[in-house]
């Protein structure tokens, strides 16, 4: 079992022509994902690598592939209407890569991809996998391997790291999710603790948060509240300065100056392992196993 | 992207938000003709990208254009969290019977932009909405119909009985959301917005700021960018694509994605150094970014050792491998370097690496702590040093 991705999920690639969509398409083929369509706008009826249709719009490539799942390569300014466009064409599950969406754009999208009933995750994330049967995204396949933890971070490289730190020690993953670093994205800490908690197969949990907002003292509340797996948890950036910020506005939204002391002391509360080092995961971990 | 007070001024007076004038000087002599030409007591206010400039002394009243002059040059010869003054706005001073605060930002948790109004305004609003948070009203906005003139009224009769001031002040907040929305803000604030003994409702400062994730599609925000008013070797970093803060410690850090360059610094300082600054040099990289990262990290005399750590996704370690070695052969290093990679291509770049005099490492730890031994050590010649001097 895993979280949201598995060997059944069909995806479509928004993308698929350009630079980034076409690499990424083809290491995604070539880890076992079932990429059923691409869509590039004028390069409909073309094909990608022999095998996969593409279409002009993803309407079309629903319509005629069934795909329930699509990922997003397409430049900034064009992903909104890309996520809106997923949606709409009933895709339940969307995952963006793009990096550089403008935040308003994300008060329209984070909206309208709920009244259409779909999981939005992104924008600017690494996308997610389940080793072994499905990578949707840029999560390097090779450093995964099949086991009882799930990971969900906002980094995307750090997460790299400390999946490849259980690997080489012999802990594998149940499912891989980075939820990307952006302020308004589509799924938060929260929805994959809440997803992992009712995995069957994932039996302890890594969470890697980074200074700024609130997301992970929420994600520690839940899991002292609601949580019967073990989690341990990291914070990046305990040695970041604090910015010259601007204006109050910031400190009197969240109550809460988003320091990585706070966070930590968080996950302390919540009675989560807490990892000084991105290898103490490994210890962290094997002992909650 | 910060704006500064006068721009952000600039951009709501166009849409209306009733400000007093003002005059944006960097030399003494023309703030004391600005403050003659105004009459009266003036308030003379640094431009800089920094909060706090008032407590910093960066906002001062001058009873006389002489005064304007002598404390402008005051100001003008600070520098506030490090960023030193070039400009100072010279505006004349307003009779405050009331301060109130309205502010818009883009909240993470509602996900929506956020308006925030409180009769309390003034620099101690922080305090205030700590305190006293009933004193702070939040409407989150509904993207699909902006601000609607109900929800203004709601707002500003929080902030005034009296219908006519109520009014103004929705007109203002109204402007104020039109321009955070064209201008692509995730910030924008009007603190104080004052009553005058007349009754007029007034916007005494302005804080915008604008995301940069907008710059490409508002051309005629984007220009406003002061890069006077920047660190320089941030704006060198924007320029090359980096993202870099300047820290105060001796070991040098070019990492690739923000989280990792984080959790770098802090293995860094776990093992007792301390970063000099933080660098990600982003995704798709190239050799030339890892040239201009070099070029930037090795600026800073404080730097004792450099550090790589890479962890190969999109970003592919041999791209990295020959960025080091290109910009080591323009201009050889003078201190050491640690180079920890893995993942995509590692092969190939531990080889390039390896051709051309390079140590490289695959273990995170490891290269964190022999960096900051080299960096804490006493100097001893580097390889190119040495070889420099037998050449």
């Amino acid at each position: 079992m895993s979280i949201f991705i598995d060997k059944n999920t069909t995806v479509v690639v928004q993308g698929i022509t350009g630079r980034d969509g076409s690499f990424h398409a083809k290491q995604m083929l070539e880890y076992g994902t079932r990429i059923v369509a691409g869509v590039t706008p004028g390069k409909g009826g073309q094909s990608f690598e022999g095998s996969v249709p593409v279409f002009n719009t993803v309407y079309d490539a629903v319509q005629a592939t069934g795909a329930n799942t699509s990922v997003i390569y397409v430049p900034p300014n064009g992903a909104a209407d890309a996520m809106m466009e997923a949606a709409d064409a009933g895709v339940k599950l969307v995952v963006c890569i793009t990096e550089g969406v403008p935040v308003l754009d994300m008060t329209r999208v984070y909206p309208f991809i709920r009244e259409k009933g779909a999981r939005l995750i992104g924008p600017n994330c690494p996308g997610l996998i389940t080793p072994g049967q499905s990578k949707v995204g840029i999560i390097p396949g090779h450093i995964c391997t099949s086991g009882p933890v799930g990971v969900v971070s906002r980094s995307g490289t750090l997460t790299y790291e400390v999946v490849f730190q259980l690997t080489r020690a012999g802990i594998g993953q149940t499912t891989c999710v980075g939820i990307g670093g952006d302020p308004i994205n589509g799924t938060n800490f929260i929805d994959c603790l809440e997803a992992f908690e009712k995995d069957p197969n994932t039996r302890a949990v890594a969470i890697m948060g980074e200074i700024g907002g609130t997301d992970e003292q929420e994600a520690a509340r839940f899991v002292k509240e609601k949580m019967t797996k073990p989690v341990v948890g990291f914070i990046a950036g305990q040695t970041a300065p604090p910015g010259r910020r601007m204006g109050h506005a910031g400190a009197i939204i969240s109550g809460s100056a988003g320091t990585a002391s706070e966070k930590i002391q968080s996950f302390h509360d919540a009675g989560m392992g807490v990892a000084k080092r991105p290898v103490d995961f490994v210890p962290l971990i094997k002992e909650r196993l | 992207m910060n704006l500064h007070e006068y721009q952000a001024k600039d951009i709501l007076r166009r849409y209306g938000v009733p400000i007093p004038p003002g005059e944006v000087v960097n030399d003494p002599e023309r703030a004391e003709q600005v403050a003659k030409q105004y009459g009266g007591t003036v308030v003379v206010k640094a431009q800089v990208h920094a909060g706090g400039r008032g407590k910093a002394g960066g906002v001062k009243l001058a009873k006389s254009p002489a005064e304007a002059k002598e404390v402008a040059n005051r100001i003008l010869a600070l520098e506030i969290k490090g960023l030193p003054v070039e400009k100072v706005l010279v505006t004349p001073a307003a009779d405050i019977s009331t301060e109130a605060y309205v502010g818009i930002i883009v909240d993470r948790q509602s996900k929506r932009a956020v308006f925030m109004v409180s009769p309390a305004g003034g620099i101690d609003i922080e305090e205030v909405a700590a305190s006293t948070p009933e004193k702070i009203l939040r409407l989150p906005v509904d993207p699909r119909y902006g601000l609607r003139s109900f929800e203004a009224m709601r707002m500003a009769f929080f902030l005034y009985k009296d219908v006519k001031q109520a009014r103004a002040a929705a007109k203002i907040m109204e402007q104020l959301w039109r321009a955070f929305v064209d201008s692509g803000a995730s910030l924008a604030e009007i603190n104080p917005l004052v009553t005058t003994p007349s009754g007029e409702v007034v916007a005494l400062d302005a804080k915008m700021v604008i995301d940069d994730n907008e710059l490409d599609r508002k051309q005629q925000i984007a220009v406003l960018r002061d890069e006077s008013a920047e660190a320089p070797s941030e704006v060198q970093a924007r320029k090359a694509n980096l993202t870099f803060i300047k820290l105060d410690g001796n070991v040098g850090c070019c990492v690739n994605g923000a989280g990792l360059a984080m959790a770098t610094m802090d293995l860094v300082k776990y093992y007792g150094g301390e970063p000099a600054n933080f660098l990600d040099i982003g995704g798709s990289s190239n050799p030339e970014k890892v040239v201009a990262a070099l070029r930037i990290i090795t600026s800073d005399p404080n730097v004792k050792a450099i550090l790589f750590n890479i962890f190969g996704g999109i970003t592919r370690t041999d791209d990295v491998a020959n960025g080091i070695v290109q910009a080591t052969k323009m201009s050889p290093l003078k201190v050491p370097i640690v180079i920890r990679l893995t993942g995509t291509n590692e092969e190939i770049a531990l080889r390039i690496l390896k051709e051309n005099g390079f140590e490289a490492m695959t273990d995170m730890d490891s290269a964190v702590q022999k960096a900051v031994q080299l960096a804490t050590s006493p100097a001893t010649p580097t390889l190119s040093e040495a070889k420099g001097r037998g050449a």
